[in-house]
C-alpha cells in the first residue's frame, strides 16, 4: 500500500527531504503558535475580567 | 422560511453565539484532525511520486489548501465586514475580525511552501510574476485590515474603517485566481478546476482536497475559538459575560 520501501526512503523524499520538510515544519509551527497565542489571550482575558468584576463587587 | 429566519436572528446575537460556537469548536477540531492524518497518511506515504517534479511536488498537500484558504478567508471575511456595515450587526464585524488573523498565516503558509517549492522546481524561491505578487498583496491586504482595525481606538469606529478596506482589497482576489491565466506567470496553471477534469493521479488529487476540507476544519475552529474571545471582551460589562466567566 505505502509508495516507500523503507522509513529512511520516506525521509529523504527523493532528495527533497529539507524543502518538503521545511514546509511541514514552519505550517507546523504557524499552526503551534496560532493555537498557543489564542489560548494565552483566552486565559488573560479570563483573568482579568474576573478580577474586574471582583473590583466592581467590592465596591 | 420562517425558521431559517429565526435561527438567523437567534445566532446573531454574541451571547447565543458565544455558546453555539462553544459547542461546535470540539467537532472542528476532532474532524479537523483525522482528515489531516487520512490527508497525510495519502499524500505522503501512499501517493506516488511525480514523474517531473519528484518528491518535491508533495509540497503540494499544504501549499494548494493554504492557498485556497486565503482566498476563501478573504472573501468570508469582507462579506460579514460588508454585513456589519451595512447592517451595523455587531456579531458580523467580529467574525470579520476573527477571520483575518487566520487568513493571513493561509496566506504566509501559502507564500512560504510556494518559495520551498519553487526552489527546486523552478530555480529561485521569488519572482515578481503576477500570480507571487497578488498573493503578497493579499498578505498586505490581511495586515491593512488589522493595523487598521488596531489604530481606531473606538471599536465600532475600527470595525467600519477595516470592513471598508475589505471589501475595497475583494478586487484582489479574482486577480489571484486567474492572474496565471491573464497573464504569462512562472506558475503553473490550476491543476484542478471546476470546468475541466483534474490532470493529476487520483491519490494525489484525493490527498490534496482531503488536505482542503483538513484546514477548513482547522480555519473555522480558531476562528470561533477568536471570535469567543471577542464577544468575551466587548461584552464584558454585560451581565451574561460575567456569568459565564
Amino acid at each position: 500500500m505505502f509508495y516507500w520501501s523503507s522509513f529512511s526512503d520516506f525521509l529523504h523524499m527523493g532528495g527533497y527531504a529539507l524543502f518538503v520538510w521545511g514546509s511541514y515544519l514552519v505550517t507546523i509551527l504557524a499552526v503551534v503558535i496560532e493555537i498557543a497565542l489564542l489560548r494565552s489571550r483566552n486565559k488573560a482575558l479570563r483573568k482579568t475580567l474576573i478580577s474586574e468584576i471582583r473590583e466592581s463587587q467590592k465596591n | 422560511m420562517s425558521l431559517l429566519n429565526l435561527n438567523w436572528f437567534k445566532y446573531a446575537a454574541p451571547q447565543r453565539f458565544y455558546g453555539l460556537a462553544g459547542s461546535l469548536i470540539p467537532w472542528f477540531v476532532v474532524s479537523g484532525v483525522i482528515l489531516t492524518i487520512i490527508g497525510l497518511v495519502i499524500g505522503l506515504g501512499i501517493a506516488p511520486t511525480d514523474h517531473q517534479q519528484g518528491d518535491s511536488y508533495r509540497i503540494i498537500f499544504i501549499h494548494v489548501p493554504a492557498a485556497w484558504m486565503s482566498m476563501l478567508i478573504y472573501l468570508v471575511m469582507a462579506f460579514w465586514a460588508a454585513i456589519g456595515l451595512i447592517f451595523n450587526a455587531r456579531l458580523a464585524s467580529m467574525l470579520a475580525l476573527s477571520l483575518a488573523p487566520t487568513g493571513a498565516i493561509m496566506t504566509f503558509i501559502a507564500l512560504w511552501t510556494g518559495a520551498v517549492w519553487g526552489k527546486p522546481t523552478w530555480g529561485t524561491w521569488w519572482v515578481w510574476d503576477a500570480r507571487l505578487t497578488s498573493e503578497l498583496v493579499l498578505l498586505f491586504l490581511y495586515f491593512g485590515f488589522l493595523s487598521l482595525h488596531a489604530s481606531i481606538e473606538d471599536v465600532r469606529k475600527a470595525d467600519r474603517s477595516a470592513a471598508l478596506l475589505a471589501i475595497v482589497g475583494v478586487i484582489n482576489v479574482p486577480i489571484i485566481y486567474f492572474s496565471v491565466k491573464w497573464w504569462n506567470t512562472l506558475h503553473q496553471g490550476a491543476s484542478v478546476s471546476l470546468t475541466k477534469a483534474p490532470t493529476m493521479a487520483t491519490q494525489m488529487l484525493s490527498g490534496m482536497l482531503i488536505m482542503v476540507f483538513a484546514f477548513w476544519m482547522y480555519s473555522i475552529a480558531v476562528a470561533l475559538y477568536r471570535c469567543r474571545n471577542l464577544i468575551l471582551e466587548r461584552e464584558r460589562h454585560t451581565d451574561w459575560v460575567q456569568e459565564v466567566l
